[in-house]
């Protein structure tokens, strides 16, 4: 969850430099601004969502976009695939994703801010047992 | 390794993995993710917006350009296993590195896909995760009519140690597609010292040696 005493500088979106060109800077601004100033749970696009099954909201006060989104998270999903699925660019699908998670209707897995995924030995002897399988 | 923050072991999610599939443009990327992937690939994207580079305006206010980067990606889920695996394309311009160094965040490793009509496409794929200590590996997908290359022509022309496996593979084709991410995944698996039981039973087979902590 977000600390508000955290520095910026230590937040999962930094503003990443852009070496397209000279003179040339690029920010992400979704990341930097709706990342610590709405999104109150900052998600990776890799981060996994389920619905909580929460019934304190009415769904028919979410907005159109909002509901479609919880409809996309009955089992658990990424951020990425919500975002194709939305058709709705990455920043903002985390926007939604987040106003849910806010609103106890949705769950996410990784609230820290570094994704680190489970490659330890174990589990990838069982991947390549599950593809040679396939 | 594993973080002190995540809770990978959480019933309600299954553990996942990330791979990332790279290459130029056009080398079959997409068609490589869709071979293997249980679902259509599907298409996320980023908009980015530029400061543009006039300094000529007094305001202050400079004009923005907004970019779009779109990745595709699929996925394998291994249900038994509570386990899923997502593979990424990287953006298909080359000049997007910001993105692959978020898509590389916890990736296990990647496949090159090299198109051996236009095999220095790849240069900047390999030299951006040797940089980073990504593990990779090349997979020659053959075009028809193109140069027949030796494994060792590849590892000569990227300019790749012995160590990085150069495999053959059809992006169209589920079982050589599969065969690359089981290299890749042995690949890492020998790098960080472990075998798998098919190698430990085999010692003459042609595993790399492993050499723990050298850089490529």
């Amino acid at each position: 969850m977000t600390d508000p005493d955290t520095p910026p500088s230590r937040h999962a979106y930094h503003p990443e430099r852009l070496d397209s060109g000279p003179g040339q800077f690029a920010a992400r601004p979704y990341a930097v601004t709706h990342g610590r100033t709405e999104a109150s749970t900052p998600l990776d696009m890799m981060s996994l969502v389920r619905a909580t099954g929460n019934r304190s909201t009415p769904l028919v006060t979410l907005g159109l976009v909002h509901a479609e989104a919880l409809q996309l998270c009955r089992a658990p999903i990424s951020v990425a695939e919500v975002a194709a699925h939305l058709k709705t660019p990455l920043s903002a699908t985390k926007v939604v994703l987040s106003d849910l998670i806010d609103l106890r209707l949705l769950m996410a897995r990784f609230p820290s801010p570094e994704p680190d995924f489970f490659n330890d030995p174990t589990t990838m002897r069982a991947v390549i047992d599950g593809l040679r399988a396939l | 390794m594993a973080s002190e923050h995540s809770d990978h072991a959480d019933p309600l999610f299954p553990t996942q993995l990330k791979i990332l599939v790279a290459g130029g443009f056009g080398v079959g990327k997409t068609t490589f993710v869709g071979a293997v992937s249980e679902i259509a690939p599907l298409t996320t994207e980023e908009v980015l917006t530029a400061a543009s580079a006039g300094t000529d305006d007094l305001t202050g206010v400079h004009a923005k350009t907004t970019t779009t980067v779109a990745m595709d990606f699929g996925r394998i889920s291994f249900p038994t296993k509570n386990l899923v695996l997502y593979l990424f394309g990287t953006p298909g311009q080359d000049r997007f590195w910001f993105m692959w160094n978020e898509l590389s965040r916890g990736a296990l490793g990647a496949v090159v896909l090299a198109d051996t009509r236009r095999l220095d496409n790849c240069f900047g794929a390999v030299e951006f995760f040797e940089a980073r200590g990504i593990r990779f590996i090349v997979a020659l997908n053959e075009f028809d009519g193109a140069h027949r290359y030796e494994l060792d022509e590849v590892h000569a022309a990227l300019r790749i140690g012995p160590h990085v496996p150069v495999v053959r593979c059809d992006a169209r084709d589920q079982r050589s597609a599969n065969q690359t991410l089981i290299t890749l995944l042995e690949s890492v698996l020998a790098r960080a010292g472990h075998t798998t039981a098919h190698h430990a039973a085999n010692p003459a087979s042609a595993e790399p040696a492993g050499t723990h902590g050298s850089t490529q």
